[in-house]
């Protein structure tokens, strides 16, 4: 299977993704945290201006199976929430590295950015997984 | 099988068991037969008094309303009284069907727009309605402010079930029962603010006013009401509440010694994801048709584990079909009227009961089937003499909750009172005090 790995973003082990422009950080789930979950029914997002650690459990996706935490790749503020995953929480699913993004936040420590794999890493590490 | 599992004998699986409680010798009497048993066992029960045949004043939370036959009927189809979780959809669409008509009358009755599939009683609705209005907080407000108007038992109930959890239950030592009172405590930690309509001293409570009060400071009121006064008053959802709770025994279960009763639960929708319990939702099969399934699971514990909503993951589902049953044999008119008939009849004999010399009743406040009666005695000895001289059950002592107000007598009058009944009631209480 092949999963779809989106280049100049970085990604934390439990499939959480990161990209950076600017100063503004968003944060989603990859590809392959949406296929295994099945159908996205419903994103609980954290309220701006919570700050969390990073590793953080910061939102839960519901799908109709599991509910799962996401975790914050790095530590940092909300200083944006996708509102719009109220609505369509299908989006997760349909366009997990753009429309389906979950919060946009305010970096704490960039230096924790070394810590999360490039788009070569992760895919290797996908790999064994048996992905 | 002792080789397989590597046990020496079947003495050496009860190792752990200390030794003085092994096997211990149990001296029971000889077997009898089945007329002998029954026999027995019916000298047991005749030492019960209960209310058949005779008549009851007794409320303050379990109530004798009447069961129509019908529900008892149906209740007892084996389709129904041996069905379990309805787990697999495909064979329990009857279940499902059932629970889903019954969140569909709560929902009408107390004007939410959710219900769930039901509690174990009323008290624990109300400690997890309490347990929601924190997490509606996102966990910063741990205060519950319980108005003194709320059954003492739910206070007692919700205070066991919330231990551990850092919530606090206040608002026992609010001495002023009117709203103003209740409100000015009402602080930035304050969750929820509990209000119980009619209230424990079957005083209707005006909630007017009261939600946007509630809101205005940043808490969510839970209302706690009696589901058969909601044949004749305005619901508690018109009203503004954003959880509905309450016992749900009055409609069709019976007094049954205590239980099993039933916790009604009843939010807005917007809330719907921090609701406790098991929920069913109406959908479409693969083929357009409708069908009914156990819905929104990712809040409960079998998949959220401890952060679930709660731990509950079951419901009273044959006491849910007994009151939807109940519900659709006595149909909005009926309730209406049931409703009214404990009303006029309450008032009557509180009427009644004032105008004798001895006793008061403070008629002047709106109160629906339950009153407080000023005894020129302890309640206590008035109700012991008139279940042995009139064979007549009084209504609660409220010396039992506080000490100093043992001269009281919570009163409670439904359909089950014939006006016949009422005036011997009176009678009696005229004579036992003379």
């Amino acid at each position: 299977m092949a999963y779809q790995i989106a280049d100049d973003y970085l990604y934390a082990e439990n499939h959480e993704w990161i990209r950076l422009q600017d100063d503004v950080a968003t944060v989603g789930i990859s590809d392959y945290a949406q296929d295994e979950l099945t159908d996205v029914v419903y994103v609980e997002l954290p309220e701006v201006g919570q700050t969390f650690e990073q590793g953080a459990p910061f939102a839960v996706v519901e799908s109709v199976k599991a509910a799962s935490d996401v975790f914050l790749p790095v530590a940092g503020e909300i200083i944006e929430v996708n509102a719009s995953l109220e609505d369509t929480p299908e989006a997760v699913n349909d366009d997990p590295f753009g429309e389906g993004w979950f919060v946009r936040i305010k970096i704490a420590d960039p230096e924790q950015m070394a810590s999360l794999m490039d788009p070569q890493a992760y895919a290797a590490y996908l790999e064994t997984l048996g992905a | 099988m002792l080789a397989a599992i590597g046990a020496p004998s079947t003495e050496a699986l009860f190792e752990a068991v200390p030794a003085g409680y092994r096997f211990p010798e149990v001296q029971l009497p000889a077997p009898l037969s089945e007329p002998e048993v029954l026999a027995e066992l019916r000298t047991l029960a005749a030492q019960n008094v209960d209310v058949t045949g005779r008549p009851c004043f007794l409320g303050a939370g379990a109530y004798n309303h009447f069961v129509p036959s019908v529900v008892g009927h149906l209740t007892s189809r084996s389709e129904f009284y041996t069905a379990y979780t309805p787990y697999q959809p495909e064979i329990s669409q009857g279940t499902l069907q059932a629970i889903f008509e019954y969140q569909t009358m709560i929902c009408r009755l107390t004007g939410m727009e959710v219900s769930n599939a039901s509690h174990y009683d009323g008290a624990t609705a109300m400690a997890e309605g309490i347990i929601m209005a924190a997490g509606i907080s996102r966990g910063r407000r741990r205060k519950a402010l319980v108005s003194p108007g709320v059954h003492p038992q739910y206070r007692a109930v919700a205070r066991t079930y919330v231990q551990g959890m850092q919530l606090d239950i206040v608002g026992d030592d609010i001495l002023d029962p009117s709203n103003e009172a209740l409100l000015a405590s009402v602080d930035d930690s304050t969750a929820c603010v509990v209000i119980q309509t009619p209230d424990f001293y079957g005083r209707i409570v005006d909630l007017s006013g009261v939600a946007d009060a509630v809101h205005a400071r940043g808490a969510v009121l839970i209302v706690v009401a009696d589901p058969i006064s909601l044949g004749m008053l305005v619901p508690p959802g018109a009203m503004g509440a954003d959880i509905v709770v309450g016992e749900g025994q009055p409609l069709g279960i019976g007094l049954q010694f205590g239980g099993p009763y039933l916790g009604f639960f009843a939010c807005r929708m917007e809330h719907v994801r921090r609701m406790a319990g098991r929920v069913v939702g109406e959908t479409v099969d693969a083929e357009g048709q409708r069908g009914y399934v156990l819905t929104l699971a990712t809040r409960e514990q079998h998949i959220r584990r401890e952060k679930a909503t709660s731990n509950i993951c079951t419901n009273q589902g044959l006491n849910v079909l007994a009151a939807a049953i109940y519900l659709s044999a006595l149909g909005r008119c009926g309730l209406s009227q049931l409703a009214a008939l404990c009303y006029h009849r309450a008032h009557y004999a509180a009427n009644a009961i004032n105008a004798l010399a001895a006793f008061r009743v403070d008629t002047t406040q709106p109160f629906f089937k339950e009153f407080v009666v000023h005894c020129p005695a302890p309640a206590r000895e008035i109700n012991q003499r008139l279940l042995e001289a009139y064979g007549i059950i009084g209504g609660y002592d409220l010396g039992e909750i506080t000490p100093e107000r043992a001269n009281r007598m919570l009163v409670c009058v439904t359909e089950m009172n014939p006006v016949a009944q009422i005036d011997q009631l009176v009678d009696a209480l005229a004579e036992v005090t003379q």
